[in-house]
Formats: structure tokens, sequence, C-alpha cells
């Protein structure tokens, strides 16, 4: 009995040391639902430390604006709990969008893009900056450190190539 | 001798209405008040203009350039001025607009120079280029680039070369035509598609309610002596047309999941883009106009040949629209999709202009719940099970719907035409499908988005690391040279005091203060103005003034900081 117990507790120590998981997959998980747009709107710097923090048990699920009210219910189908519409102090849902710098107001500061959480700006100083708006994640992060307010967002329209089938609507009555 | 033929899975068998307008030939179309003609009308990147409004365009002329990897270029369909390079409504059920050339005929139809090519001394490459440019694209209604699908493969050949001109989709009549009426010129651009390809055989497929198609066709082979051409009249069911249906009717091979024609020998093409290729190859003229089929609530359905450009209902008026038309439909009541308005342009797509009312297609009666009969599965010609991914994409559950293969889909129909619940099987599909697209391209940018943050903040912590070494290596540097300077001054100053070998704490802060402001001494004395150094008395005393003024004055911006 105890050479028993002494050789799968040997198997185990080994077990856990050769198969030990890299980082915490919990955190992974959360984060790949998360929409990546790095506002801060949550409360955290960044989509990461806010995945963090929920797997942690520090942050609510219902912080994130951008994931709207389909990542709440993402999340809260992978940690199994309670659905919570978006908590209002965070922030409200909004139409994806992008910024826009007014060419003619811009005068070249570079605080925008310091501010850019994703580089998606270029520009030096002195000269003119703008948006690779392909790369804009929309989190408005540059609109306040802007000295002449020269950013805007635009909501995204829709073009051929992202416009997508409405969901079948069923006629009761025949028209 | 008969060749074997096999069956696909499911079809249906609608009614053809195939009759009615194949009566009359082939009719041209007189040239329209304006043309508009989208840039982006095939699969792939979106060509960029090549032309201003403003300026004179020739018939033929490129006016969109392709972009990118896969994309066709565009042409002016008739000579005239360009009036704008503008968004317009383009001819698709989202109304949404696209960038498009508007192109005011000037009557005269005038070439531009055209350039032919002999495909049998040109390096294949360099006619594939010349066919991109030329903007030949799928007419089957695919749009896909016919370049990119005119390789032979790894091996070098090909086993076989479908031409598919079964023509399933009921109303649309415009292969037939081109087989009755160009048969010949069809088969010399269909040789030309074979060398590309370097196929052993080429098989014609042709459904057998187009006896004269046949016939026409067989008797242009035997006329043109080519050998290992067959023109072949196969069962006429819905969806024969397909392509993966067609190529297994023909050769039996059935292509699997996620597996393409071409890992079996085999590639497929319609054959107006072999007509197409035959007018780009022997006359050099670019994609600039197709047969259209115009059919349905009209006194006199028939087949133009259409300018890319043209206005539907310019195109529909010769036809006699009857007074109760409200909708057009590009493409066949199958497969075909309504358009957003009357005047959207004809484009490389358009096979048909199905021309609708509420009388003719009524709508469909309220969808009932689905009873699992299975009769979608016994139609679909891919071998699907449509009621299992009806209830996926019904309740949005789109990972399941992909497990049963959704995009395997081909969107032929055939399981809501057979639906005795009336459920709108295919547009479920669709949508699920544009969903499940949508989140892909979601999902791509977050994860880009993901990697930017991640080496924004990387790269930060590397600047700051860096310029934390290079000023510590600078105060080394500082400190050295105080030390050694600082070892030899008071020795020499001062012959009593010991030689210090090291300065102590503070001695070695004040020095490297004193190094400092030496330095911004020097500094300040390299960068004085010049320009007051050698002037006029006058002005000497005049900037004397001024500098005395200043003094007097209160230093207000002393302590604005610097920019």
């Amino acid at each position: 009995m105890t050479g028993i117990a002494l050789v799968l507790g040997a198997v185990l120590g080994f077990a856990s040391i050769k198969f030990k998981v890299e980082g915490d997959p919990l955190v992974e998980k959360i984060d790949a639902i998360l929409p990546q747009t790095q506002c801060g709107q949550c409360g955290f710097p960044g989509c990461r430390p806010y995945a963090t923090a929920i797997a942690d048990g520090e942050a609510e699920i219902n912080q994130c604006p951008p994931g709207g009210e389909e990542g709440i219910r993402k999340l809260a189908d992978l940690l199994g709990r309670e659905f919570k519409p978006l908590s209002e102090e965070h922030g409200v849902e909004k139409p994806k969008s992008v910024a826009v710098i007014d060419e003619a107001t811009c005068i070249g500061c570079t605080l925008c893009i310091q501010a850019c959480p994703v580089d998606a700006i270029v520009g030096a100083a002195k000269q003119l900056h703008t948006i690779v708006a392909a790369e804009c994640t929309g989190c408005e992060l540059c609109l306040a450190p802007c000295p002449v307010d020269c950013i805007t967002m635009e909501a995204i329209t829709e073009t051929v190539d992202t416009w997508k089938w409405r969901y079948p609507v069923v006629e009761i009555k025949a028209a | 001798m008969l060749r074997k033929l096999f069956k696909f899975h499911g079809g249906v068998k609608p009614q053809t209405n195939k009759t009615q307008s194949t009566t009359e030939p082939i009719a041209s179309v007189p040239l329209p008040d304006r043309l508009v003609i989208p840039l982006h009308q095939a699969v792939g990147g979106h060509p960029r203009p090549l032309v201003q409004p403003g300026d004179h365009v020739l018939k033929g002329q490129r006016i969109g350039g392709a972009d990118g990897n896969l994309s066709s270029a565009v042409h002016a369909s008739t000579s005239g001025i360009v009036r704008d390079v503008a968004q317009a409504v383009m001819p698709h059920t989202s109304g949404l607009t696209t960038l498009s050339v508007i192109i005011e005929p000037d009557g005269e139809d005038r070439w531009c120079e055209l350039e032919k090519v002999n495909y049998r001394s040109t390096p294949p490459d360099e006619l594939r280029d010349f066919l991109r440019d030329a903007g030949v694209v799928g007419l089957g209604g695919a749009v896909f680039p016919s370049y990119a699908k005119l390789k032979p493969g790894k091996e070098g050949k090909l086993k076989t070369l479908v031409i598919n001109g079964a023509e399933c989709e009921p109303f649309i009549t415009c292969d037939d035509m081109l087989m009755r009426e160009r048969a010949s010129d069809m088969l010399k651009g269909i040789v030309a598609m074979r060398y590309m390809l370097q196929a052993e055989e080429v098989l014609i497929g042709i459904e057998d309610n187009k006896p004269e198609a046949v016939a026409s066709v067989q008797a242009a082979i035997k006329a043109s002596g080519e050998t290992g051409i067959e023109a072949v009249a196969i069962p006429t069911r819905y969806p024969a047309g397909g392509a993966k249906q067609l190529i297994r009717v023909l050769t039996g091979i059935e292509v699997p999941h996620g597996r393409r024609s071409t890992d079996f020998g085999v590639q497929c093409f319609n054959v107006g883009t072999a007509y197409s290729i035959f007018e780009a190859l022997e006359h050099g003229r670019p994609l600039i106009s197709r047969l259209v089929t115009v059919a349905g609530n009209v006194t006199a359905p028939r087949n133009y040949e259409v300018l890319i450009g043209t206005p539907m209902d310019h195109l529909v008026r010769l036809a006699g629209p009857r007074p109760d038309t409200d909708r057009y439909i590009m493409g066949g009541p199958m497969m075909g999709v309504r358009m957003p308005g009357f005047d959207v342009p004809v484009v490389k797509a358009t096979n048909c202009v199905l021309v609708g009312s509420a009388a003719m297609f009524p709508a469909p009666p309220p969808e009932m719940p689905c009873i699992r009969c299975g009769e979608c599965a016994k139609a679909c010609p891919a071998n699907l099970a449509p009621f299992e991914m009806y209830w996926f994409s019904r309740s949005k559950n789109f990972g399941k719907a992909q497990e049963y293969h959704l995009f395997d889909c081909i969107e032929c129909g055939c399981c809501s035409f057979v639906c005795p619940s009336h459920i709108p099987l295919v547009d479920y599909f669709r949508f699920s499908k544009s969903e499940i697209w949508s989140r892909e391209r979601e999902k791509e940018s977050a994860d880009g988005a993901r990697d930017r943050f991640e080496f924004k903040n990387f790269r930060q912590e590397r600047e700051k690391q860096e310029k934390a070494e290079k000023l510590a290596a600078k105060a080394a540097a500082t400190r050295e040279k105080v030390a050694t300077e600082g070892a030899g001054a008071p020795a020499a100053a001062d012959g009593e005091a010991a030689p210090k070998p090291k300065p102590s704490g503070d001695d070695a802060k004040r020095a490297l203060i004193e190094a400092a402001m030496e330095k911004a001494r020097q500094q300040k004395a390299q960068v004085a103005p010049k320009n007051t150094d050698h002037l006029a008395p006058d002005v000497a005393a005049d900037i004397a003034a001024i500098d005395a003024r200043r003094n007097a004055a209160p230093a207000k911006s002393a302590d604005t900081p610097d920019a």
C-alpha cells in the first residue's frame, strides 16, 4: 500500500512539473472574448489587465462597453456567472467607429500618437498626423489629449464587403 | 459512342421557362444616355480608377486597374466623356453604393487601339497578365477572375477541362443562344484555354433541353477538326450547372469538402467565359459587353448583347415590360437577387434580368415550423443536411452550423423549393454565412489590435531601458573625466595636498555640476546671435535702446515653459 502511494505520489509530482501550465489559461480565454480596443473604460490599463482582474475575481464581467451585451453573455457563459446588464458607470455601448483627424486644424503636437494604444496614428513633430483607419480600434483615447480638438469619431458605415444578410423576418400575415 | 454519365445527389426540376426567350436571335442595344460602370465587379480587390471627370475615353480603354493579388481590370464600354467618378448604387441586394465611372457616350463608339496576342507564342505568365488586364472574369455568375484559374496546377497539366453550358436556372438562355450563334468562336476560346491548361480532354456539358445548342457545338467541333473535345448532352436537372455538380455528372468525380476540383485534375469554365477569352485573344477586345437574357414579365423575352454599365431599365424597355412590373431580379428565380432599383447597371455578373411582378412571383406563404421531413436533405445537391443547419442558423449557433459544413452550401435554393413548410432556408444560410464572416473579420482585427498593443508596450519598455542605459553610460563617462581632471588640477595648484585617488561623493557631485555648467556656458557662447556683430552705429544704438527697455520691463515670460 505504501509502495503504491509512493509510486503514485512520484508520478503525480513528476506530472505536475512536466505538464506545468504556462500562464493562466483562463486569462487567455477571457482575453480572447474581450474586443481588444485597449480603451481602458473598464478601469484597467488594457484588455489583458481586465481579463486578469476578472479571472482573479477582482472585477465584474459587465465593465466593457465596446464588448457590449454579447461580450458579457460570452463571459457569463465562460465563467458560469449570472448575466448582468452593462454597468453604467463604465460607459454605454456605441456603434463601432474610427477616429478622424481634421487636417486643417492639426498642429502636429504628437500627443495623440503617444496616447494611441495600438500605434494607429502616423506622424511626427510639427507634421500632419493621420489615422490608419484599418488599425484604429475606436477607443477614443486620442480625443482627450488633443490640444486643438481636431479629432472626431466617425461611425463605420457599411460597405459591400462588410454588408450582412439580415435575419429572415417571418411574416405572420401575407401582405 | 455514348459517354457514361453520372448522377449528382438531389436536385429539383422546376419549370424551365426557357422557350420564350429563344425564339429571336441575339439583339443589340442602342447606346443609353449614360453608362454607370462600377469598378468593383469581380471577386477580389477593388480596381483603382485610372480616369478623371472630364477625360475623353475610347471604347475598350482601361478605366479601372487591377489592384492586388486577385483583381481584374475594368474598361470603358463605349467612347465618350467621363462625367464623374463617384459612388453609385450597385446591382446588389443591399442597395449600397460603390465607386463607379459614369460615362456619357459620344455616339461614335470608337475603339481604342487593340492589341492582339498569340497565345501559343506568349509565355503563360504574360498571357495571364494580359487576360487580367482584359478584365476577363467568369461569366457563369461567380465573376471569379479567369486568369487565376488558368493555371495548370502542380503537375503542369490537367486531365479534364469542363466547359459549363448546362445553364440549369429557369428563364436564363444567354448561354444557349451563345452556343447556337457563336459556337465556332467560343470553340476557339476553348482551344486556347485547353492549351493554357494543357488539358487532355475537354467536355462541354449542355443540358438536354437545348438540342439546338448541342447540335451547333457538335457541328463546330467537327468543322474545326479538333480532337479530344466533346459536347455532351446531360440530363436536365437543377442545379446541373453548379461547377461541382457538372463535374460529377461528366467525370464521376465528387469533389469532397475542403478540396478543389484542380486537386483531381479538373477545372471548370463557363461558355461565356470561353467566348470572352476568344474576343480578348483574337481581337484584343476586353470584356466590355455580355449576353443578357431579359425574361419574365415582358411581352417579348429575348437575349441582348449589352454593354457593361447599361442601366437595366434601358435594357428592359426594349423587351416591353408589362405595366404591373414591380421588381427586377438579377439572375434567375432560384438564385437571383432582387435589385434595389430599376436603374442599376448591368455588370459582368448579370446573366439575366428577370422582370417580376407581384402576380408572377407572389410573396411566399408564411413560414411554418420545420417538421423534420428531410425533403431538403433529399434535394440538397451538396449532400448537406439543410434542416440541421437551419436549426443552428435560426438560433444563431453559428459554430454548430459550421460543423454541418454550412460553407459547402452553394445557395442553389433546392431546399427552399421543396420545403413543405415554406421556410426560406437559403435566407437563413446566407444570414449565417455573412454573420460568420463578419465575426472572423472582427476576430482578426482584435488579434491585430492585441499584437500592436503588446508591441507598443514592449517598445515603450525597451525605449525606457535604452534611455536609462544611455544616461548611465554618459554619467559614468563624465564622472571619469572629472575624476581624471580633478586628480590632476589640485596636485598642480597645491603641492602640499596629497593627491586624491578618488573624489568623495560630494566632491564628485559638485565636480559634475561644474562640468555641466561649463559645458552649458560653452554651448551658450556658441549659439549666441552673430547677426549683431557687424552693424552700422545707428542700428547698434537702436538695439541698445531696445535692450534697455526690455531689461526695464518686468520679466513676464520668464516662467513660460518651452514649447
